[in-house]
């Protein structure tokens, strides 16, 4: 029994170790080979500054999007009755069999040079492709079920008993909201705006090609690890891709505090 | 007083209840259907007989094959290992098992293209193991269909691993010890009586790796190149026709794409209502 049981973790462990530690030790390896300060003159260069604030650029506004509309239509899906909602349930999962790649074809068939709606940005002045705002609309769909996933069991566990109190005693809608559904939903609120953010700060496939990865202009973090890559800047694209990595570990240590209470509000309440 | 709010918010409620409702509808209709939508009347406004004769070139067909291949041995790499995982971590106690557990989730964590570039350091030709591979054996990583399973390995870990756990940590252990108790082996009581109770999740869990997979793009393009014929995949492929400005071409190969991704998940959809209809 016993050598079964040692004979079984060792196999884990060893699997665990050579597929995902392994390539993690080799990161930082690589990006420390070159030494520290030719890490930090590389993390200097005007490109990786500008693509690292572009990408938390989009992040926050992708968070602030989805953290107001994720909210609604979890509320409307878990609060209102109507037809077609337990279809509509099963179609958030699309956004996960969507390709990154497809999202951006999709808006470079919207927006690009030969784009369906291109006389209409045209006729308005905008530029969404290759631009901004294409890269946060691009953003937006692939981050799009992490909010609503969040927080769809969290309503549904704190039931409306609270809130039809709330209304008896006269509070109006936004207020009982404000009051009485908020506070519970806070945690999963937080967790579901930080794995949002931290799939924004990751999103390549369909950010790449949208932006077309115009030098130094509309270059995101992972874009510009990309093309430093290609152009074996090695030093660059490693620091970056070692820097980008931690972020996104230390954001998804941190969020897992809320994730905790959040589990912990629900078992409470129910 | 209660009267008096009754008459103030009743008339108003429906009005409030409509726009909140358009508004999230709207929403959603556009950053779930929106792809989806153009990608179908794009792909579909060429004609079929353009698409089937875009996606039977050499090149295409050999990028969807190459993405089916090296999906299909990565799940079931994924099922056996995933399923070893999520059993040692609910049966046994052992030091380090709470760092292990949440090793498990580490690879969600990390952005594909960071993983796909540490996978380039470590099996690089360059690099020490990937030169010590080639040298000794002649077995190329990188720019080869192993670099891509190996990336889908990593990124794909958690979902069979975290969709058996719940299972088996709610499974009821008297039929196991019956068994047992019968005299029958280890081996044979988890053939015969863990693994059918496990057999739903597991084939879920496989599944959504599988259709996952499909549309990797940011850990495989850097482990793969772009290659035709060699380690091209279908993502990859509508990447470079999109650059390329073959509009046509990355259009049709989306939508072989979608379509498998999609299958795959209405399966998973499928098998669990109907293990509901059967079990409630």
């Amino acid at each position: 029994m016993n050598w079964r049981k040692w004979l079984l973790i060792s196999i884990v462990v060893g699997y665990m170790g050579m597929l995902i530690i392994a390539p993690l030790g080799a990161i930082v390896f690589g990006a420390f080979r070159e030494g520290v300060p030719a890490m930090i003159e590389a993390l200097q260069h005007p490109h990786v500054l500008r693509s690292f604030g572009l990408t938390i650029i989009i992040c926050l506004v992708v968070v602030a999007i989805h953290g107001i509309f994720g909210t609604l239509v979890a509320w409307v899906l878990v609060r209102h009755q109507f037809v077609g909602k337990a279809l509509i349930n099963r179609l958030l999962d699309l956004p996960f069999a969507m390709s990154p790649v497809i999202v951006g074809f999709t808006l470079i068939v919207l927006f690009g040079r030969n784009g369906v709606l291109k006389p209409l940005t045209e006729a308005m002045g905008w530029q969404i492709a290759f631009a901004l705002p294409g890269m946060i609309l691009a953003t937006l769909f692939v981050t799009l079920p992490f909010m609503i996933r969040e927080l769809m069991p969290v309503l549904e566990a704190f039931g409306r008993k609270q809130e039809e109190a709330a209304a008896t005693l006269g509070a109006s809608g936004w207020q009982t909201f404000r009051l009485v559904t908020f506070p519970a939903l806070r945690w999963a609120f937080l967790y579901g705006l930080g794995l949002t953010c931290a799939r924004a700060l990751g999103e390549f496939g369909a950010v790449l090609v949208i932006s077309g990865g115009i030098q130094g202009r509309t270059e995101t973090a992972t874009v510009y690890i990309f093309r430093a890559l290609d152009d074996r800047q090695y030093a660059g694209a490693y620091s970056a891709a070692l820097l980008l990595g931690a972020i996104s570990l230390v954001l998804v240590l941190v969020i897992d505090v809320f994730h905790r209470r959040s589990q912990k509000s629900i078992e409470h309440r129910t | 007083m209660t009267t008096q709010t009754i008459e103030r918010t009743t008339p108003r409620l429906p009005w409030g209840r409509w726009s909140i409702r358009g508004a999230a509808l709207t929403y959603l209709a556009v950053f779930l259907l929106l792809p989806l939508i153009v990608v179908v009347v794009d792909g579909l406004g060429a004609g079929v007989e353009s698409i089937i004769s875009i996606i039977s070139s050499p090149i295409a067909r050999h990028a969807i094959w190459l993405t089916i291949w090296t999906g299909i041995v990565m799940a079931l790499i994924n099922a056996v290992m995933g399923l070893l995982t999520a059993f040692v971590l609910v049966r046994y106690e052992f030091p380090g098992k709470t760092l292990l557990n949440a090793v498990v989730d580490l690879p969600f964590a990390i952005p594909t293209l960071v993983t796909g570039v540490m996978l380039v350091i470590l099996y690089g030709p360059q690099a020490a193991i990937g030169g010590w591979l080639d040298q000794q054996f002649g077995w190329k990583v990188i720019f080869a269909p192993s670099g891509i399973i190996l990336a889908l390995l990593f990124t794909s870990f958690p979902f069979v691993v975290r969709s058996v756990q719940p299972v088996l940590i709610n499974l009821d252990r008297s039929s196991e010890e019956a068994a047992a108790t019968l005299g029958a082996p280890a081996w044979q009581i988890f053939w015969r009586v863990t693994l059918p109770a496990l057999l739903p999740a597991l084939v879920s869990g496989t599944l959504l790796s599988f259709a996952r997979a499909i549309g990797e793009f940011g850990a495989i393009v850097v482990v793969a190149g772009n290659i035709p014929l060699r380690s091209q995949t279908a993502a990859i492929y509508v990447y470079g026709e999109i650059e390329s400005g073959s509009q046509r071409d990355a259009s049709a190969m989306s939508l072989v794409m979608l379509a498998i991704a999609l299958g795959t998940m209405t399966l998973v959809d499928w098998l669990s209502r109907r293990r509901q209809e059967v079990n409630p």
